[in-house]
Order: C-alpha cells, then sequence, then structure tokens
C-alpha cells in the first residue's frame, strides 16, 4: 500500500490553487511552492536553570482568529534526552515529530549504548528545515529544541527558513518580543525549579494578556540527566482588578 | 452584487459550504451534516449526502471542495477496501483516519478539504478524528467543520458533555447543525445523521418539520399567503 500513497504526494506535473504554475519554455510546467499556514499554535518558551531545561506552552492550535482546538499538546519528548516544542503550522509539527521518533528509533536499533543527544537533533531539525526552505515549500514551524546529555544543557531554536542559534533562554513568536525582555532581566544560570517554572509563569501570564491567539492552559516540560517530563494541563491565576481598571473612561467618555 | 451582473457563480467550483459535526456517546459516535452544495451563490444541490462511507464501520464527513473531498473519500474507500483484506478484519476507525490525512497533508497546497473521520471499532470503541485544512489530524470526543461551524462554537462549548446517550448525541447533533443553518448561507436543506455502534450503522434524516425552530423563525403551513394577507395588521417595521 506504501506505492500507492507515495503516488497520492505532491507531483510537479500537478496544476495548483496556490501556486503559481506556467508553461516554460521547455514545455514542462514549473512550480513555485509557498504554503500558508492554516491550524497554528503560538508562543514557545523555553530556559536553562540548574537542573536541566524548562520548556513552556499553552495548548491552544488556532484556525485564523478562532482559538480552534484547546487540548493540543505542542511539547513532545524525543528520545530520551531532549523535548520539542513548536509554534506554526501543527500539521507540520505533527510530520516532524513523526520524522524525530523515525529518526530516534533508528538510532535505538543500533542498540550500540549510543543516543543522538540534543545537539545532533537540532542539526538534524536544522537540516530538514533549511532544505525545505531552498525549495521554497517550507515547513512552517518555529522550533525550540532543549535537551541534557551527559550533565550538558543544550537550548536551541530553528525557525522556519533554517536560521538556528543557542542561547541560554530563548522563545518563539509573541514571546520573543514579550517574554524574552523578562528573561533578560531576571534569568540567572543557578536558578532552582521553582524559581525557573515562576519565572516562566510569569511570562506566560504576559502573553496570555496580550496574545490573542493564546488561553489560559499550559503545560510545561523539564528535562534533566534523569529524562523527559512533560506537565499535566494547568493554568495560571490572572488580574483584572486593578485599581485603573474599574472605571477606565470615568473622565473621557467614548475612549478606550 | 446583483444576480445578473455577475455570472461566476455559473463557473465557480461546487463548494460544500457545509456544517459538520461529529459527536462520541457512550456506546459510539454520531456523525451530523447539512445538505448545501453551492456554486457560488447557486445552490446547486439542495439534497447532498455529505456522509460518506468509507467502510462498513467508518464513516467521513466531508466539508470544502465538494470535487476534492470526492476524491479523497474514493481514495481512502479504495485503500481501506485493501487494507481490509491484507489485515483479514474490519480497519480501525484511525486506520481511516491516517489514511485521511496523509492524503491531505501531502497535497496540502492542491486541497481544500476539511473532513470529520468517525465510527467504531473494537478496540477504541467510538473514536472520532477531526482533519482540517493543513492535515492536521486530532482524536477528539466531538468536533466540528465548514463554514457554518464559527456559528456553534459557543453552543457546543455550553450543551456538550462527556458520556451522553445515544439519543441526547443525536438530539445535541440535530440542534447544532440546525443552529448552524439557520445563520449560515453556506449551509442548509436537511440535516443528515449517520449514527455508529456495536450493533451497526442507522442513517436519518431531518427536513424542516422535524428541525427545531429558532429566533425569527415562523412555522410553514399555519396561514396561506392570502390568509396572511387578510391578517395583516397594518405596521410593521417601524423604526
Amino acid at each position: 500500500m506504501e506505492h500507492a500513497i507515495e503516488a497520492f504526494k505532491r507531483e510537479e506535473s500537478l496544476g495548483a490553487r496556490h501556486s503559481g504554475a506556467a508553461a516554460a519554455s521547455d514545455g514542462k510546467i514549473h512550480i513555485e511552492r509557498t504554503q500558508y499556514p492554516y491550524v497554528t499554535g503560538s508562543s514557545v518558551l523555553g530556559i536553562k536553570y540548574k537542573d536541566g531545561i524548562l520548556l513552556a506552552a499553552d495548548m491552544a492550535a488556532s484556525y485564523g482568529s478562532t482559538k480552534r482546538y484547546k487540548s493540543f499538546q505542542r511539547l513532545k519528548p524525543v528520545g530520551k534526552h531532549a523535548v520539542i516544542g513548536a509554534s506554526g503550522e501543527m500539521s507540520d509539527f505533527q510530520q516532524i515529530s513523526t520524522m524525530l521518533d523515525e529518526l530516534t528509533l533508528r538510532d535505538q536499533m543500533w542498540d550500540d549504548s549510543n543516543t543522538l543527544g540534543p545537539h545532533e537533533i537540532h542539526s538534524y531539525l536544522n537540516r530538514i528545515m533549511y532544505q525545505r526552505r531552498n525549495k521554497f515549500d517550507p515547513l512552517w514551524n518555529n522550533i525550540i529544541l532543549g535537551g541534557v546529555k551527559n550533565g550538558k544543557k543544550y537550548l536551541g531554536v530553528v525557525s522556519m527558513i533554517g536560521v538556528h542559534f543557542e542561547d541560554d533562554h530563548v522563545a518563539t513568536g509573541f514571546g520573543q518580543h514579550l517574554a524574552r525582555p523578562e528573561l533578560r532581566k531576571q534569568w540567572r544560570a543557578d536558578m532552582t525549579l521553582e524559581e525557573g517554572v515562576r519565572l516562566l509563569e510569569k511570562c506566560l501570564l504576559v502573553l496570555y494578556y496580550r496574545d490573542r491567539s493564546s488561553i489560559n492552559k499550559y503545560q510545561i516540560a523539564k528535562v534533566t540527566e534523569e529524562g523527559v517530563t512533560i506537565s499535566s494541563p494547568f493554568a495560571i491565576e490572572t488580574n483584572w482588578d486593578l485599581e485603573a481598571f474599574q472605571n477606565p473612561t470615568k473622565n473621557a467618555e467614548g475612549s478606550w | 452584487m446583483a444576480l445578473s451582473d455577475d455570472s461566476s457563480w455559473m463557473t465557480a467550483a461546487h463548494s460544500m459550504g457545509t456544517t459538520i459535526i461529529g459527536v462520541e456517546y457512550a456506546d459510539g459516535v454520531v456523525l451530523g451534516a447539512d445538505s448545501r452544495t453551492t456554486t457560488g451563490i447557486y445552490v446547486a444541490n439542495r439534497a447532498s449526502d455529505k456522509i460518506s462511507k468509507l467502510t462498513d464501520n467508518v464513516y467521513i464527513c466531508r466539508s470544502g471542495s465538494a470535487a476534492d473531498t470526492q476524491v479523497i473519500s474514493d481514495y481512502v474507500r479504495y485503500l481501506l477496501h485493501q487494507h481490509t483484506i491484507v489485515l483479514g478484519e474490519q480497519a480501525t476507525v484511525k486506520a481511516a483516519a491516517k489514511l485521511v490525512r496523509e492524503i491531505a497533508y501531502s497535497n496540502k497546497s492542491f486541497l481544500e478539504a476539511g473532513m470529520i473521520v468517525g465510527g467504531w471499532d473494537k478496540h477504541e470503541k467510538g473514536s472520532i478524528f477531526g482533519v482540517p485544512i493543513g492535515g492536521t489530524l486530532l482524536r477528539v470526543p466531538f468536533t466540528i467543520g465548514g463554514s457554518g461551524s464559527t456559528y456553534i462554537f459557543g453552543f457546543l462549548d455550553q450543551a456538550w458533555r462527556p458520556g451522553m446517550s445515544k439519543q441526547e448525541a443525536q438530539d445535541l447533533v440535530v440542534k447544532a447543525v440546525s443552529l448552524a443553518m439557520a445563520r449560515d448561507g453556506g449551509s442548509g436543506g436537511v440535516v443528515r445523521t449517520v449514527t455508529i455502534s456495536s450493533e451497526g450503522v442507522t442513517r436519518d434524516y431531518f427536513s424542516h418539520d422535524r428541525l427545531p425552530k429558532w429566533h425569527e423563525d415562523i412555522p410553514a403551513g399555519v396561514s396561506t399567503a392570502l390568509e396572511a394577507l387578510e391578517n395583516a395588521n397594518g405596521e410593521w417595521m417601524v423604526v
């Protein structure tokens, strides 16, 4: 049945709705492809802390401005040493997850007591993203990859065009604008688990207030030398009781 | 835009504006859909059947381009037929959903198809899978799709509960599709339902007399036009 499915995958000769297909002088049809994201996830945050890595993301997958799916898990373990979090098109994230599962499975099947570390997985991801970008057919995701192996902590980002780097704290989407400044102020290398989680909660709260595609339902992933844990869903207390919120237009009728 | 000025509807692709829904209940699933297929603003088919059989135990609700979803269904039906022979037993709902997803995802730039796959198998009992545009795959206790779905997110958020009985699930599905049809121009006609459980498959349809009446709906056949004229009370729609 595999070859039957292969036959349905993108064929160069099909005319497409979203791409421009034009007959060139050699008679062949050339297709330029750039997709549009449909079902999307918002920000992902990542920080290093004393014992390892923490990733955080909400559980929303939106369809335009509609918050379509509200129990979507955007954090996934990769092998034994790493966790991945993705924003952007969720179908592409599912595809990447499958590819990473195949990668780690084949790695395990060597049965040579050697496993792929987070840096190696990050490189693999980067190759995938960059090569798709070169074909003008990107996987529409911004991905954070965090892991711990042999005591070394690793936290990296790959974008949909293959831009990749490592840092002590990272974010995608709105998180880059709203969370990073807070992380720059408050992050320390020797943070305990509680301090790290509290810092992430603070950033998640700001994103909930200010990112229209976010919901108050999150998961946090922890990676240490011992392994990967992904939390059950939790929500954060919000505050709408500020005095300035009580009667904001009292002296300015009609304002917002 | 007057009908006579713009004739693009005559050549527009057949789209199923649509409201589709799939709901898991205690012993199985209920799938529901409206029956309107449009080409532009013209209703090309007012009695379509958007819930198609993939196998005896798995059905698919189709929204988006009529052609795209028909072709996807046809391919998946063909593949599942062979899969069943090779497997030696009934295909699972998950297998069907994953085939739908594979086609939808790998042809994402060519397709406009949002689908709901639902059915019953002995491993997972009743299950519903959403395959929205783009080819994401999600198992969910209930889901809605199509242009009419936007109008009933709030309704379902309030009315859906886990562990409903068959009758409660069917009532919910009919109510939901009928509410969407009330407001969405792309949805209309009758409400078709397919209920799938260990006992088998039942098809049903609900036309205007069996559908609830909502705000500003008036019952048909109560008074004729002549009677309505005789009972005119003078003032109407004064601001």
